[in-house]
């Protein structure tokens, strides 16, 4: 990226308190995202992956300020965020937008689909009525639904067509940067296909930059330009599409892409599937956090923490395997 | 030459609801081997899980029932058997695993006990014999410390863990079948690595039949040995697991198989648009006069939209309720 990226998380740090309350303090600190750092240029498409619990979510939370992280520097088009105002942020934060992944729980389900694709419009009182119906019309038509279903409620819609208005109203305030929490996850397969294609026309039509965090490793192949894993709060490895399954260099990433069941009967997977569950955020292990789940765990990985260095060009991997450069 | 274990012919299952009857399965039939695993594969609605419960008769009724058709397991109607009849069958010779490992366990009963349930209702053995029973299958499904854990309640255990006790409990009778409703949907992939061949495993080692229901193609692929895809309601396609890979007939699973990305096809360019599927799955409650895909259907023609196709036989032991079979001059080369 040769110009400056639009947004740059350094060092972010997530810990929730357990138990604990006005005067009880608490007694463990979950440790759900510790240390992520990474860029994301404009108009890219940036992944997150990884499994439940591993810090995903948090993190593309906290770049909307909808969770307030720990510690850390979140800077959007140059400016750091977390020292703003919850005033200052608002201007801020129209240029960026989230896609939930539940297209039923994020919908109000007692407003019209124009109440609900103009309410970004609504809260800046930046357009008047009539206005902001034309300007419903045109981003439905964007989404592909009718200008007939604007009066329409969430509930007469199946799940495709309501994440389409979870994605129109993302778009209503001309967002820079949208963070698409498992945007797919609980559509069909054929819906799917409708809504990745979708969100790629969008962005190839307004510029888009996109977080995409899922935990399904060929849609955020298929989508993504560069791919970062998530392992129990920190990124392991950070790697171009192109090579993120051809030549991972992490352990888990290597574990993680064998244990996907491939759509192809001739080619059966023969890997050994990872042992045993991610281990507790609340006591994470010592050193690697992958290290009681590693097969090629040695006597560096429990005492140190490797560093996300660089392995290869643009690749980039935390694990003490070769010299820092993983498995090869 | 495998036996017949089991067979449903011409199942039609209705839901009664305020729009009307709604037909969730329509006419559908297939059958299992013993040994054998049979996928069944399609899309939310499209009536997997209903089929899959009217073979244990757990179809609430109302609103729902059973409208005709006959399910043969062992040449036995289990339609036609009384209720204490299917009692015995459930959990001894049939048993179910569920999708929520998370709901689908009592949480106020230690998982020991939920474990031991189906020895002590169907063989009646003592509570004592029941639990260490319960023990070492707990081992066998590879719990850590299983033998410590009988009394530890669902909410301790992780959504793999309880997976692995729906497993555990599904197979202490050793039942000949086993129906799986996506059993590892809910649950990580790794987590979904471990389960699947834990199930595969036993199931070769017990001699058992397995119904795996599912919407991943991935996880069919890798599993089964032939699979019946659904649509609205109808068995569209059945075919062994090769050639519905390789030889997709009908242009639903045709469209299935190409809308998925595929891991590793990425070179390092653009991603490239998938071939999607246009338009949404019909509701149940249309009556649709010709065949369900057709307005989904880049091939349809005229005669698709006035006549429903039967399941006719395009191949060795694959058949697809497609016109096209009888008008292959309108299947249109791909764009």
């Amino acid at each position: 990226m040769p110009e400056a990226p639009l947004l740059q998380v350094t060092g972010l740090v997530k810990h929730f308190p357990l138990g604990g309350g006005v005067l009880a303090r608490p007694h463990a600190w979950v440790q759900a995202v510790s240390g992520v750092s990474f860029a994301v240029g404009r108009g890219e498409s940036f992944g997150l992956v990884g499994e439940s619990g591993c810090g995903k979510t948090t993190v593309g939370r906290m770049i909307l300020r909808l969770i307030e992280p720990t510690d850390g520097r979140i800077e959007f088009d140059g400016q750091d965020i977390l020292q703003l105002s919850r005033r200052q942020f608002a201007g801020l934060r129209r240029r960026m937008q989230i896609i939930f992944q539940d297209p039923y729980s994020s919908l109000d389900p007692r407003m019209t689909v124009e109440q609900i694709v103009t309410e970004p419009l609504r809260v800046d009182r930046r357009a008047g009525r009539r206005e902001r119906s034309t300007i419903a019309v045109g981003l439905l038509d964007k989404v592909g639904l009718r200008a007939a279903d604007l009066c329409k409620f969430p509930h007469e819609f199946s799940g495709g067509q309501r994440q389409r208005i979870g994605i129109a109203r993302a778009l209503c305030a001309r967002p820079e940067l949208i963070v698409a929490d498992e945007p797919v996850s609980a559509l069909d397969v054929s819906i799917q296909a409708q809504v990745i294609n979708l969100l790629q026309d969008l962005q190839q039509e307004f510029g888009l930059s996109y977080i995409f965090i899922s935990h399904d490793l060929s849609v955020v192949e298929h989508i993504c330009s560069r791919i970062a894993v998530m392992y129990l709060g920190s990124i392991v490895e950070l790697a171009s599409a192109g090579s993120f399954s051809r030549e991972p260099r992490h352990p888990y990433t290597v574990a993680l892409l064998a244990a996907v069941p491939l759509p192809d009967p001739h080619r059966q997977s023969t890997a050994v599937p990872l042992e045993g569950d991610v281990p507790n955020p609340i006591d994470p292990p010592s050193g690697c956090p992958f290290h009681p789940r590693c097969r090629y765990v040695f006597n560096r990985c429990p005492v140190e923490k490797p560093p996300l260095v660089p392995a290869a060009d643009g690749h980039l991997v935390a694990c003490w395997l070769n010299d820092g450069r993983g498995v090869e | 030459m495998t036996a017949c274990l089991l067979s449903i012919e011409e199942l039609s299952v209705g839901f009664h609801t305020p729009e009307g009857t709604a037909r969730a399965v329509d006419r559908v039939s297939f059958s299992l081997d013993k040994g054998e695993t049979l996928g069944v594969v399609g899309e939310s609605g499209c009536g997997k899980s209903v089929t899959s419960l009217s073979i244990l008769g757990l179809i609430p009724s109302p609103p729902g029932t059973i409208e005709s058709g006959c399910i043969r397991f062992e040449g036995r109607n289990l339609l036609e058997l009384d209720p204490e009849a299917l009692r015995r069958l459930r959990g001894r010779e049939i048993s179910m695993i569920f999708q929520e490992p998370m709901t689908s366990l009592n949480p106020v009963i230690a998982i020991g006990r939920q474990v031991a349930e189906p020895l002590m209702v169907h063989h009646g053995l003592s509570r004592s014999a029941a639990l260490a029973q319960a023990g070492e299958w707990l081992d066998r499904v590879k719990i850590p410390a299983a033998r410590r854990r009988l009394e530890d309640y669902p909410h301790q255990l992780s959504g793999g863990m309880r997976q692995r006790v729906m497993i555990a409990m599904a197979m202490v009778c050793r039942p000949k079948l086993l129906i799986a409703d996506e059993p590892t949907t809910a649950l990580d992939v790794s987590i979904q690595a471990q389960i699947l061949s834990l199930m595969l495993d036993l199931k070769n080692e017990m001699g058992m039949s397995l119904l795996l229901i599912t919407h991943n193609l991935g996880v069919v692929a890798q599993t089964a040995a032939r699979v019946v895809v659904m649509y609205a309601g109808q068995v569209v396609e059945e075919a062994s697991v090769v050639d519905l890979f390789d030889r997709p007939f009908h242009p639903y699973t045709q469209g299935l198989l190409r809308s998925m990305p595929q891991l590793g096809a990425r070179r390092s360019g653009g991603g490239k648009r998938l071939k999607e599927i246009p338009g949404i799955v019909p509701a149940i409650t249309e009556t649709i006069a010709g065949c369900r895909f057709a307005p989904r259907c880049r091939h349809a023609f005229d005669h698709c939209r006035a006549k429903a196709p039967d399941l006719f036989s395009v191949g060795v032991g694959q058949r697809a309720r497609c016109w096209l079979k009888h008008f292959p001059e309108r299947r249109r080369s791909d764009a």
